[in-house]
């Protein structure tokens, strides 16, 4: 194939991310990332199980987590989930700019969710003074939520930085599959969070 | 642009060339300089070792400096040297073995050699900043925690660097074995080091992410003020035991899974046969890669579990004997009958089998749980791990290099020289750590900078120390050896060892498009099973046409760079915060090289017809 047909191809194929054996390897490579990815948080995971009986005084987790605020972050990480579905439906059809703007719409919420988990941890620090390295808990926690929000992080500057560098150019197979790997990481991140939601948050709550 | 870099000449322009190469034959040979002179600095810190331990009450390293020694041997012969090796031989070896052109993801391959690279001159560098690690390689919690000083600082960033690079690395080649194999290579015509390798690569993708996490832990504990291994403020220091062994005890089948594999190949060709129980192999192969991750705690039955949990991974780390006695057996088989050469790459196999028995059959000893308790942190466990990991993963080593030594360079490696290294290491290797398991039994505990006179330790140390320097001998006739055949040698064409699998059926070296036509394969062993037919080389699968190459870049080198200046920026952070600066020069460099990487469009480059015609009439691409 040549580079022409990557980047101007005359017919777009149904599936533009698994079109050329680049994006069929970047597709099964990201997958493989994910599998390390999953052992990666439930290292972290296991870790703060051991951790969050540690707390060293009266901030324990029942004390803190207030469920309401949890309850609209996981909404809008899931929601932001859905639309980024939306925009590889919008991909797979190629409606460049319904995929785009769905995208954005995805990148609101995800900036959303952070908005929130940094306001909860601010809260955290000046209530509380609960921090990274008041307790065994508090390190576990801030870790293994950080973690998670770092990944968000990271996944809105990438998602981001797509939006913005092929605004002009539309899809062509070059990019499709770097979409493609960019929206399977979001939902790896949201998996993450209904993980942190149930095992940080409810047990710490309810358990 | 690697095209370009490669015609101009000079000193610099080769530089940059292997600065920006993602051709995996040339990163080979760059995982192979580094890994050849890390596996040297690790050896002079086994001799140090064991002029130390020479004789009773010695003097000749500080206890403090011997601390650090043996943490930086077990750290650079592990993470430096042998991994390293290993990816040389399969960047190698694997992507010809299957019929693929280069890697699946070439840009990556050099970032994870990069990473290796800078995670591995990070670590080195705190022998002249202070001190280095001196918490054993295990780097167990709290002696790691409360250690002064930047030793254990260092081992945590090099190791994280360089881990990262593995990673890569494994990933990479998970994706090429699935989705860059030749028409017709299914996956059971695989040869067994293409095999191994995909089950290693499995295990890396699955074990270092513990590690990672493991190493990020110490960090926040070490430099940030966190207290998961602080026990005042309810930290557990049996969490770094957990997650250092959940990735640990995959690693040693990591190291050796792969040297499983050259054996495979290096018996066949050499046997002049088929692999025996070629189907048992892969089996047994993935078999040893599942059960590595069950068997973790079998290093900590000290720890306390209790007698279930001992119990439990007593009996599976017990299981792991049966799928290597299948290989054992199978390999004896693959000889039985056959017409044997024994060439010095042969002479390391050959070697390997009763020396990595013996180390196994510790490993049963070791596995019972309740005899561990006596045997725990003595050098009966150091003899144990070198049988295995010299025994079989530097044996390994050198008959791999032995026999693809002519695939990477064009050269055969001078074979009396070759025998003659082997000798000295042989009896010497022996020497050295047979006795190690009487010392342990006589009660001489691991990590001690001193051992008593009148307590019947004198005579074994002094024969190990004596078997240490015959193993030194043996490296360096093999160093020389290699610098005797670059001058004195002559070259060879592309089969030298009459050989069975697609990588024999290319020049040596390969043109950095290996295969001009993607070869057709018929069936296990794929050059054999051509010859056998009377054909000369492989039949082609594609008409000749246009090749499409991936473009050389800086990137990675530059990613890595940021991440080693960042290292030293977290290190040095604690004494005082104006290091912080190099943590976001460093993160900058690295994630903007990512960012540039993101944005900026590669589509590789082709190699014309002509082009590849001309060289077809030179001799080469068949």
């Amino acid at each position: 194939m040549s580079h022409d047909d990557v980047l101007n191809p005359k017919q777009m194929p149904h599936d533009p991310e698994k079109a050329t054996l680049e994006g069929k390897n970047k597709f099964l490579g990201f997958w493989f990332f994910l599998g390390g990815e999953t052992v990666l948080f439930a290292s972290l995971f296991g870790t703060y199980l051991a951790l969050n009986g540690s707390t060293q005084g009266e901030n324990t987790p029942e004390h803190l987590f207030g469920l309401e605020l949890v309850f609209i972050m996981t909404m809008l990480l899931l929601t932001s989930s859905l639309t980024s579905v939306y925009a590889m439906y919008h991909m797979k059809n190629h409606n460049f700019q319904k995929m785009q703007l769905w995208l954005v719409i995805t990148v609101l919420l995800g900036l959303g969710f952070l908005g929130c988990e940094i306001y909860e941890f601010m809260h955290y620090i000046h209530e509380y003074e609960f921090t990274f390295r008041s307790s065994a808990f508090g390190s576990a926690f801030y870790t293994l939520v950080g973690f998670h929000g770092g990944h968000v992080l990271f996944g809105l500057s990438w998602i981001t930085a797509l939006i913005i560098r092929n605004q002009k150019r539309g899809l062509n197979l070059y990019n499709a599959p770097k979409y493609y790997i960019a929206s399977l990481y979001w939902h790896f991140i949201d998996v993450v969070w209904v993980f942190i939601f149930t095992v940080v948050y409810l047990m710490g709550k309810v358990g | 642009m690697s095209t370009a870099a490669a015609q101009k000449s000079g000193f610099l322009a080769t530089i940059w060339d292997y600065l920006t190469t993602v051709d995996h034959k040339k990163i080979a040979q760059l995982y192979l300089y580094t890994g050849g002179f890390f596996f040297l600095v690790g050896g002079v810190e086994a001799m140090l070792i064991r002029i130390q331990l020479m004789k009773p009450d010695n003097d000749f390293l500080s206890a403090g400096l011997y601390n650090e020694m043996i943490t930086m041997h077990g750290t650079t012969m592990i993470f430096l040297a042998a991994m390293p090796l290993i990816f040389a031989l399969m960047n190698a070896v694997v992507p010809l073995q299957i019929g693929a052109r280069d890697v699946a993801f070439p840009f990556l391959n050099s970032l994870g050699f990069w990473l290796f690279f800078f995670g591995g001159v990070l670590l080195n560098v705190s022998w002249f900043t202070g001190g280095a690690p001196d918490a054993g390689w295990t780097n167990y919690a709290p002696l790691s925690t409360t250690s002064p000083g930047h030793g254990v600082d260092y081992y945590v960033m090099g190791l994280q660097i360089s881990g990262a690079g593995t990673l890569i690395a494994g990933i990479n080649f998970l994706v090429t074995i699935v989705n860059m194999r030749a028409p017709g290579m299914t996956y059971m015509r695989m040869p067994l080091f293409t095999w191994s390798t995909f089950v290693t690569s499995a295990l890396i993708l699955f074990a270092f992410p513990a590690l990672t996490v493991g190493l990020f832990l110490m960090m926040f504990d070490r430099m940030f003020g966190s207290a998961f291994f602080d026990v005042a403020l309810g930290g557990n220091v049996i969490i770094w035991e957990h997650l250092f062994w959940i990735f640990g005890h995959p690693e040693v089948y990591i190291l050796i899974l792969p040297l499983f594999g050259a054996f495979s190949d290096i018996f066949s060709t050499f046997s002049k046969k088929r692999l025996f129980g070629y189907s048992a192999m892969v089996f047994a192969t993935v078999l040893i890669g599942f059960l590595g991750f069950m068997v973790w705690a079998h290093h900590m039955f000290t720890v306390g579990m209790g007698p279930i949990a001992n119990s439990i991974f007593a009996v599976a780390t017990m299981a792991i004997a049966v799928p290597t006695g299948i290989k054992i057996f199978n390999w004896l088989f693959t000889m039985w009958g056959g017409q044997i050469r024994m060439t010095a790459a042969m002479l390391w196999s050959v070697a390997f089998i009763p020396s990595f028995t013996i180390g196994g059959m510790t490993g049963v000893m070791l596995a019972a749980a309740a005899a561990d308790y006596q045997y725990h942190d003595t050098y009966f466990v150091v003899g144990h791990f070198h049988y295995v990991i010299v025994g079989g993963v530097a044996f390994g080593l050198f008959a791999g290099l032995h026999y693809w030594w002519p695939k990477m360079f064009g050269k055969i490696l001078n074979e009396k020289l070759g025998k003659l290294a082997f000798w000295p290491f042989f009896i010497g290797f022996h020497l050295t750590f047979f006795i190690q398991h009487f010392l342990g039994l006589m009660g001489m505990p691991r990590r001690y900078w001193v051992f008593l006179d009148g307590q019947g330790l004198n005579t074994g140390n002094l024969i190990s120390t004596i078997g240490a320097f015959l193993m030194a001998i043996g490296t360096i006739i093999f160093l020389i050896n290699i610098v005797y055949t670059a001058f004195k040698e002559p070259k060879v064409g592309g089969d030298p060892w009459n050989g069975r699998t697609l990588e024999w059926a290319i020049p040596s070296p390969p043109p950095h498009y290996n295969f001009a036509q993607t070869p057709l394969v018929r069936g296990l062993d794929p050059l054999w099973v051509e010859k056998m037919d009377g054909k000369k080389g492989m039949t082609p699968s594609e008409p000749l046409g246009d090749i499409h190459m991936p473009n050389g870049s800086i990137l990675p080198f530059m990613m890595s760079l940021g991440m080693f200046i960042a290292g030293f920026g977290f290190i040095y952070q604690i004494d005082s915060s104006s290091w912080l600066i190099a943590v976001f020069i460093g993160m900058g460099i690295t994630l903007g090289s990512m960012l540039t990487r993101s944005l900026k469009d590669d589509l590789g480059h082709h190699i014309h017809k002509e082009e590849l015609e001309r060289d077809i009439k030179k001799g080469a691409g068949k």
